[in-house]
Formats: C-alpha cells, structure tokens, sequence
C-alpha cells in the first residue's frame, strides 16, 4: 500500500461521513409522500393517517406500500429483486424508496395533500 | 501461449460468476444491481495481470453472464454502467502510478456505485436517490481496500502463467 492510497481513503471517508452528518442534522420531517410511475407522479397520500396502498403498473406490475405511525415502507412487490421492499421505512424530507424494475419511486414531501387520481376518477 | 491464455479467461470468468453469486445472497444491498463488488476482484487480477483490455473483456462478459442469470434488462444496464465507469477509472488510476492495487481498487469500487447511482437518477428522474451515495461511498472503501489486498497476493502467485 502506498502513501497516496491511504490519502485516497481518508479523503472517501471524510466526504462520505460528512455528507451523513449533513443530512442527518438537516433532515426535517415531511407530511405527505408523493407516488411517482415511469416519472409521473400519480398520487400523494398524508403522513397522519395510517393506510396500505397497492400501486398497479403495466404488464401486472405492482408494488404494496404502507403508512403507520408517520413512517412509509414498501411491503410487498411484483418486482424479481424486491430490493425496494428490503430499503428501509422514510419520514423525512425528500428521503426515497425506488423500485427500479417496476420504476417506481415513493418520496417524502412537504406542502399540501392531492385527492388520489383513482378515487377522483 | 494462447491455449494458455484462454484458459486463463475461463477460469477467471468462472470465478467471477462464483462471486456475483455469492454475492446475491448476502442482503446487502441498497438498489438494484448495487452490490459490494466482489467480482471485481476478477477483474483487478486481469487488469494487472493480463491488460486493460482483457479486464473490459472479462468485466462484460460477467455482467452479461450474470444478467442473464440472476438478473433482468434493467438490472443488466445498471451493472454494464457501473461496470464500464469502474473499469475506466481503474485504467486511469493504474496509468497515473500514483496509488498500489488497494487505490486502484478503491476508486473502482466506489465509481462502480457513482455509475449506478447516476443511471437510477435518470431513470427515475429523481436527483434525491444521490443520498443514497454517502453510505456506498464508505462501503466502496472498505470492499474496494479488501479487494485491492486480495488481488494483489493473487496477481503474485498467477504471474508465472503469463
Ligand atoms: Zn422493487
């Protein structure tokens, strides 16, 4: 191992650390999480009020989140990796659970609550 | 010489495939196709020990091989971009002669994760999964670090092939 390597890794390190430290301590609560498909946002749902959603997509793709106590969590999916259902739960501020496969991203949002597409339909 | 080269290929390539197996089983692992990188532990020992082409070679083929295997398209895209930044990196890091296998190593690592953080953005089209990069960039350290170590008492021991 040379010198420089070592200069590398602290560098990596530092950076890496820092940027937790800094979203840590400027993370704020949000009050809504917005449901985005294939780039659309398609709903957003309130924060307070406890709810299991199922997102259906094209070709029987799906993807079942929760809501519970202010936090959200990816339950179940169609998907082949289930990596979003393995992410862990979000509650604050622009913080995500993405779904690659089904291209689904569910991110915490601040601001007002939109009536859902389905029920409005 | 060339007999002896092929062989080399196959078994490297085996030994990638091994790897990436390995590695679906352990649940480590924040969005698809992001792992810890085992494989390139293959493709470091080729770099130095065969040339920077045949590490694109090997790289390719294993992300293709494993795609097919345990993956899909889209997973497939995102280890082909991590793959080919990684490699491109790691050539440059060895030109430059300013770090050992472990630097060479390290900075693979982690532009492996930058790759496929930059393709789930534009997939997505949502710039906050970037938060996701702080925790893969000390991950890509220590993997990165124990892969460099690894590959060079392997590249000591296979240099009497070539
Ligand atoms: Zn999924």
């Amino acid at each position: 191992m040379k010198r420089n390597d070592l200069i590398l890794i602290i560098v990596i390190v530092v950076l890496g650390i820092g940027a937790l430290l800094f979203i840590n301590f400027t993370k704020e609560s949000g009050s809504k999480v917005g449901v985005t498909v294939k780039q659309e946002e398609i709903a957003s749902f309130a924060l307070d009020e406890d709810i299991v959603y199922t997102i259906e997509g094209e070709n029987g793709a799906w993807n079942t989140f929760e809501i519970k106590d202010g936090y959200v969590n990816m339950i179940d999916a169609s998907c082949p990796d289930k990596l979003c259902v393995s992410q862990s739960k979000i509650h604050y501020d622009h913080e995500t659970i993405v779904c690659l496969p089904n291209q689904v991203v569910l991110e915490i949002i601040g601001g007002e609550v939109n009536p859902i597409d389905s029920i409005a339909n | 010489m060339r007999s002896k080269k092929t062989a080399l290929y196959g078994l490297l390539v085996a030994l990638a495939f091994i790897l990436s197996y390995i590695e679906t089983l352990i649940p480590f692992s924040i969005l698809p196709g992001i792992k810890l990188g085992l494989a390139n532990l293959v493709v470091m020992t080729a770099l130095y020990g065969m040339g920077s082409k045949e590490a694109f070679v090997l790289s390719f083929i294993r992300i293709i091989l494993v795609g097919f295997t345990f993956g899909n398209l889209s997973t497939m895209l995102y280890s082909l971009a991590g793959g080919m930044l990684s490699w491109l990196i790691m050539v440059l890091a060895k030109k430059s002669k300013w770090f050992s296998m472990v630097g060479v190593s390290i900075l693979g690592g982690v532009f492996h994760n930058i790759g496929q953080i930059i393709v789930a953005i534009l997939t997505v089209s949502n710039v906050y999964i970037i938060t996701y990069l702080p925790l893969l960039l000390i991950t890509g350290v220590i993997t990165g670090a124990l892969i460099g170590f690894l590959g060079s008492l392997i590249v000591k021991r296979i240099q009497g092939l070539f």
